[in-house]
């Protein structure tokens, strides 16, 4: 930093901004201003100075601190070593479509437009027969199909009593300063008692699934099933996949298109098809993440065969756990459509008593039961109630 | 008090028992001299609040604590109306014969004023430390409240108008990270994010905090401590937990860590059950044994 041509700095700076915010993070032009008036009072020649300073201003995730930390030896390393500042960090740069799909798209010749095609809607009783197909053994062509039904579900999901009060209605709490203003008008005289009622917001969600090898066959079309109710609800939604470790992936479900969030996702995760253990994706999620996504009644959705690899007793702590510090935990099945199936392997003898609810997901009816069965939590007024662990969890077949 | 250099402010807050590393001390600095909010991050117990509490001590000024939670709202927050004393202004008036007028029953004498209004409205010459604390258990509605004061140090009261502050104070806000803070409130921040300490420095906090405490015992706690931080634990101790245990052994007249006193103490540095039963098992012994050894 000890350049002798200091003109350079402010120019260098400005570029440094640019990477960063090319990497992914929330830098503008009001926080590069405030680091320029920053850096008078610090001492610049001090790497560890200029790296703290740089640091507090510019980042405001914890996420971020390791990307800044890779941007800032890279750009900032000593200019005889000089090469350029590509290929930092991990989070990939946004890339086009693949250009196949658009090359397939017919266009019209003389405008050079894409030619816009309407899906024609399959019939009634085809729909029907689609509907209580098993995901997987739906071909391509059909798969596509129910990718389009699934996002037309509606989804709804409980709400919960915040400790905030709105105006209005007749709660228990009385609204002192819309009192006080009626006693002015009836000169001192208490005869109105305006009130307040508590406010209601949904349920945050959080959904865990499970895409081992046992699971390929229904990955592909749960993943959409995740994508589109993370798109259908209003509240927060946060994602999970595991197999032999969790991988979090509730920002690449935020892109706008399937197939981007999709290929994110993949690129994302490192262990497809891989084994189960179920009871350390567990417990990496209690330590890792339950005390921040857990909070403010969340509902859990855990989607699994319930094929385990690992330690019985682990599974039986660590759903416990769960269990105990969410609102609701359901467990989806796609085996449970099969009707000879029973919950007999270790892992789902281990689970079963710290399940709220145990239901089938195979095929689109068993989705749109579980929309059903959500938006039944909407029980407003009344406090939230679990009904008591007997050993056998509710369990409905399709 | 002023502070010219970083190396300045981070010398005076040692005088304070606060061992504060390069990156906090820049980043106080920095939130003094530029007059911003800092927003300081970190697991639980290691120092977030008392980075305040310090500040206040060391600019002799009045520390104004917030406590966040879920609900909290600009009658708790900010300014409430004496309902009650309004009330017995008007019948005064009333058994005089005289009518109570709008302006006077919501004027200053009625006004209760809660932290946030208190920060802003500050008589004293030195600026006060506001301490917002704990802000990830308050919910959205609060944080969005917050926006305004942060960017204007600026409130809005209907019945008087707008207050805004004459020099905005010094704010500290922490997180524990039970949930993301919007980025929009971030944003108008300085952000640090405090590690857990290194062997040494946290061998020299339990230094700074409790200069009574036998050298080998404080050497002993923080190297247990600091070990016991790469077990897979549920809840990992803090800074605090460092302190509270090696205040507990003081108490109990010991010199040294041995293994009965370590099962005995345990509930002081572990709160879970699962932990302690995993401690107890054969890591404890374990630790004691490479502790001993070094």
């Amino acid at each position: 930093m000890s350049t002798p041509n200091s003109g350079n700095l402010l120019h260098n700076l400005l570029l440094f901004g640019r990477l960063l915010r090319s990497l992914g993070m929330d830098v503008n032009p009001g926080s590069m201003i405030d680091l320029v008036d920053a850096l008078q009072f610090v001492e610049i020649g001090r790497r560890s100075d200029f790296y703290f300073t740089a640091r507090s201003l510019l980042v405001h995730r914890y996420e971020d601190l390791l990307l800044f930390d890779r941007a800032f030896a890279l750009f900032w390393q000593h200019p005889h070593r000089k090469s350029a500042p590509f290929g930092v960090g991990e989070r990939p740069f946004p890339t086009p479509t693949p250009p196949n799909q658009q090359t397939n798209k017919p266009t019209n010749q003389y405008t050079n437009t894409p030619i816009y095609q309407i899906h024609a809607t399959r019939t009634y009783s085809q729909r029907e027969i689609l509907r209580h197909k098993d995901f997987s053994e739906l071909t391509a062509d059909e798969a596509q199909t129910v990718r389009r039904f699934m996002a037309e579900l509606a989804w709804e999901l409980g709400q919960r009593r915040t400790r905030r009060h709105k105006m209005g209605g007749n709660g228990n709490h009385l609204d002192l300063r819309r009192t006080f203003r009626h006693t002015l008008r009836t000169g001192g005289e208490l005869l109105k008692w305006p009130r307040r009622t508590p406010k209601f917001k949904p349920r945050p969600l959080i959904i865990l699934a499970d895409i081992s090898g046992s699971m390929e066959p229904y990955t592909r079309l749960l993943l959409q099933f995740i994508y589109s109710l993370a798109a259908g609800l209003t509240q927060n939604v946060a994602a999970f996949v595991f197999s032999t470790h969790l991988t979090h992936i509730t920002r690449q479900l935020r892109s706008r298109e399937l197939d981007r969030a999709l290929a994110d996702i993949s690129r994302q995760v490192t262990d497809w098809s891989g084994g189960t253990r179920i009871g350390a994706a567990l417990k990496t999620f209690n330590y890792d993440w339950g005390r921040r996504v857990l909070g403010r009644g969340a509902v859990v959705l855990l989607i699994s065969d319930g094929w385990d690899r690992g330690d019985p007793d682990l599974l039986r702590r660590e759903i416990g756990r769960l269990h105990r510090s969410c609102h609701r935990l359901i467990w989806l099945n796609p085996l449970l459509g099969s009707p000879r199936y029973q919950p007999l392997t270790r892992g789902m003898q281990a689970a079963l008593p710290h399940i709220d609810d145990f239901l089938p997901v195979h095929n689109l009816a068993s989705l749109e039961d579980l929309a059903t069965h959500l938006a039944g939590f909407v029980v407003r007024g009344k406090r939230p109630f679990r009904p008591k662990p007997t050993g056998a969890a509710f369990v409905k077949k399709s | 008090m002023h502070f010219e250099t970083i190396d300045q402010l981070q010398a005076a807050l040692q005088t304070q028992n606060y061992v504060a590393d390069r990156g906090l001390a820049t980043a106080v600095y920095l939130a003094l001299k530029l007059q911003r909010p800092l927003f300081l991050e970190g697991e639980p117990g290691v120092g977030k609040t008392e980075v305040a509490k310090v500040l206040a001590d060391l600019l002799h000024t009045n520390l104004i604590r917030l406590q966040c939670y879920e609900g909290l709202d600009v009658n708790h927050a900010v300014y409430e109306w004496n309902y009650t004393r309004q009330m017995l202004h008007i019948r005064l008036l009333e058994s005089r014969g005289q009518q109570a007028q709008d302006v006077e029953l919501f004027g200053p004498d009625f006004l209760l004023e809660r932290p946030l209004l208190q920060a802003i409205r500050h008589r004293e010459t030195a600026v006060p430390v506001l301490l917002i604390d704990e802000l990830d258990r308050s919910d959205d509605e609060f944080e969005a409240f917050l926006l305004e004061l942060l960017s204007d140090f600026q409130i809005t009261i209907p019945e008087i108008g707008t207050i805004k502050a004459t020099r905005p104070p010094i704010v500290i806000l922490t997180s524990n990270r039970t949930r993301e803070i919007h980025d929009a409130l971030k944003r108008r921040c300085l952000y640090h994010w405090i590690e857990y300490p290194t062997f040494e420095k946290e061998v020299a906090i339990v230094h700074a905090k409790l200069p009574h405490a036998p050298a080998q015992l404080a050497q002993e706690v923080t190297a247990f401590i600091q070990e016991l931080r790469h077990v897979d634990l549920y809840k990992l101790p803090g800074i605090a937990e460092t302190l509270d245990w090696t205040k507990a052994l003081v108490a109990l007249d010991q010199q040294a860590l041995t293994l009965e006193t370590v099962y005995d103490t345990l509930g002081v540095i572990l709160k879970y059950q699962d932990d302690i039963a995993l401690v107890q098992d054969a890591t404890a012994k374990n630790i004691l044994d490479r502790i001993k050894r070094k």
